[in-house]
């Protein structure tokens, strides 16, 4: 099988656009990853388009609509938070396979504010509140919990996640927000569901983000290869059964098997991965991943993020873009997003938080339900 | 409407005579239990071998977040709870009669399954529910 590589990606900031549609949000983003490549949308064989809150609403064809109706397939997923990451996936595989050599992956979302999960009833008595919650940043919480109750973990720990992650979104001028939290800000701010409060809670935000993915032969002919980007893994795993996971979303067990699949399709280990942007829609998961990704040995989480480890300037820095904390976590756009800032890094153009001589990154999500999709990524050449 | 309370959820169940009861489906090929009826395992895929079991009414408080925020009409804060059940069946609902404050919380805290109404909610008939909740065991 061919390789396949990134030529062109881009990512709108992150914001609250009320007054765009869906499909002119990913059009934004799919034009300006096609002028990072030099291509046009006749260039493309098919569109894989990611999103969730339209998820019946054609939003690939209508996007296609705004920007060149050129008659090629356009595949729409929908894969909870993992839906960026899924529709990168299924562009790379068909590169892959040898179906085609030049294709469009969109993610977009556009997201109200306010609380994600926890339906009510279709029939019978709304059940949050009664039997638990459903809402994120509860569910979130309890999974921070069982680390918690394994190795002690504490409410401080969790914290730093969001003060590190704030302050590398200091440098991120496509981040929703570019503001310092200190620790007493983030630990006295609001509680939503203990121990995350309110700012260690990822921010609903509007935005899209896009890549064009090509053969090698064909990012040969093209002449991209110089700033192309190599798709070295690209895993997506579902739950495997655990014992709670029907009442408690397992997001441990999903990724961990998705991360040794990647390090075993890369041929590479977690020591060789020079920066990592993660799926930290609370700041309690930052922490689960740290282990899950391999970074540390069980239990050493809570002394990774003391120690400045996963900072920027640190041994593996985690998040540098401001992770979905403080960037913000459009859901269909995330996994393209954080596609965007690794191979950013490598391309050696992320300016004030460059990641210095970063040659291999790993951009993971997970979407409750549960999917978890990792990429390793390595500048060609 | 019925003269008498409706469960909550699918795997309360309310004997004509005799107390409510929680129950599980267990597969005779490898022993997971579920939460209400089903007839594959998600564990191991058998078809077939799922029966009826009474869940125990104790267990242990696994995991939790004391909830401040939720959706509009919903009292806060309450407990949302993860418990172990003695036969290791996993169930979430809300641990009550207890502080709502980590202090007062700790990790494998024997706790009682306790049947109550479901906090005075009603479906659009008027019925009323029976619910299940946690509290700390009562120390012997």
């Amino acid at each position: 099988m061919t390789d396949a590589y990134i030529v062109g990606v881009d990512m709108i900031k992150f914001g609250r656009f009320p007054d765009k549609t869906v499909p002119q949000i990913g059009a934004q983003a799919a034009l300006m990853a096609l002028d990072d490549c030099g291509l046009t949308i006749q260039d493309m064989q098919a569109l894989y388009c990611g999103n969730l809150g339209q998820a019946s609403g054609m939003v690939g064809q209508r996007m296609l609509q705004e920007i060149g109706q050129t008659g090629i397939p356009v595949v729409n997923v929908a894969n909870a938070c993992a839906t960026g990451a899924t529709a990168f996936r299924e562009a790379w595989a068909s590169v892959k396979a040898g179906l085609y050599d030049c294709v469009l992956a969109v993610g977009v979302e556009q997201m109200g504010k306010g609380l994600l999960g926890g339906a009510g009833a279709k029939v019978g008595i709304p059940k949050e509140g009664l039997l638990g919650s459903g809402t994120m940043p509860a569910v979130f919480a309890e999974a921070g919990m069982e680390h918690a109750r394994k190795y002690g973990t504490t409410f401080e720990q969790f914290a730093k996640v969001s003060v590190k992650n704030h302050h590398h979104s200091t440098l991120n001028p496509k981040a929703m927000y570019q503001i310092e939290t200190p620790l007493d800000e983030v630990m006295n701010a609001e509680m939503i569901s203990y121990p995350n409060t309110k700012l260690m809670c990822s921010v609903n935000v509007d935005g899209s983000a896009a890549a064009v993915i090509c053969s090698e032969k064909k990012a040969k002919e093209l002449g991209l290869m110089n700033r192309a980007i190599k798709v070295r893994a690209s895993v997506l795993a579902s739950d495997p059964w655990q014992e709670r996971d029907l009442v408690m979303p397992d997001v441990n067990s999903c990724t961990r098997k998705a991360a040794a699949e990647a390090y075993e399709m890369a041929g590479v280990g977690p020591d060789d991965i020079n920066l990592i942007e993660l799926h930290d829609c609370f700041a309690t998961a930052e922490i689960l991943h740290y282990e899950n990704l391999g970074i540390c040995k069980d239990g050493e989480a809570g002394r990774l993020i003391d120690d400045g480890e996963v900072a920027l300037g640190g041994r593996i820095p985690v998040n540098v873009s401001g992770g979905l904390l403080s960037k913000g976590h459009p859901l269909g756009a995330t996994g393209i997003a954080n596609i965007y800032e690794v191979s950013t890094h490598l391309r050696g153009e992320a300016g004030g938080r460059q990641v210095e001589g970063a040659k291999i990154g790993l951009t993971h999500v997970i979407g409750l339900g549960s999917a978890c999709a990792i990429h390793v990524l390595e500048k060609a050449g | 409407m019925s003269d008498k309370p409706l469960a909550a959820v699918e795997y309360l169940k309310i004997p004509n005579d005799g107390e409510p009861y929680l129950e599980g489906y267990k597969c005779g090929d490898c022993s997971a239990t579920f939460l209400g009826e089903r007839s594959v395992c998600s564990k191991c895929g058998a078809r077939d071998q799922m029966s009826a079991v009474t869940l125990p009414n104790t267990g242990k408080l696994y995991s939790y977040s004391i909830v401040y925020r939720s959706f509009p009409g919903i009292e806060v804060p309450y407990v949302s709870a993860i418990v172990d059940l003695d036969d290791g069946t996993a169930i979430k609902g809300n641990l009550i009669n207890v502080d709502p404050d980590p202090d007062s919380i700790s990790f494998d805290m024997p706790v009682e399954v306790v049947y109550a109404d479901a906090l005075g909610r009603k479906d659009a008939d008027g019925n009323a529910y029976l619910s299940y909740f946690f509290q700390p065991a009562a120390t012997a």
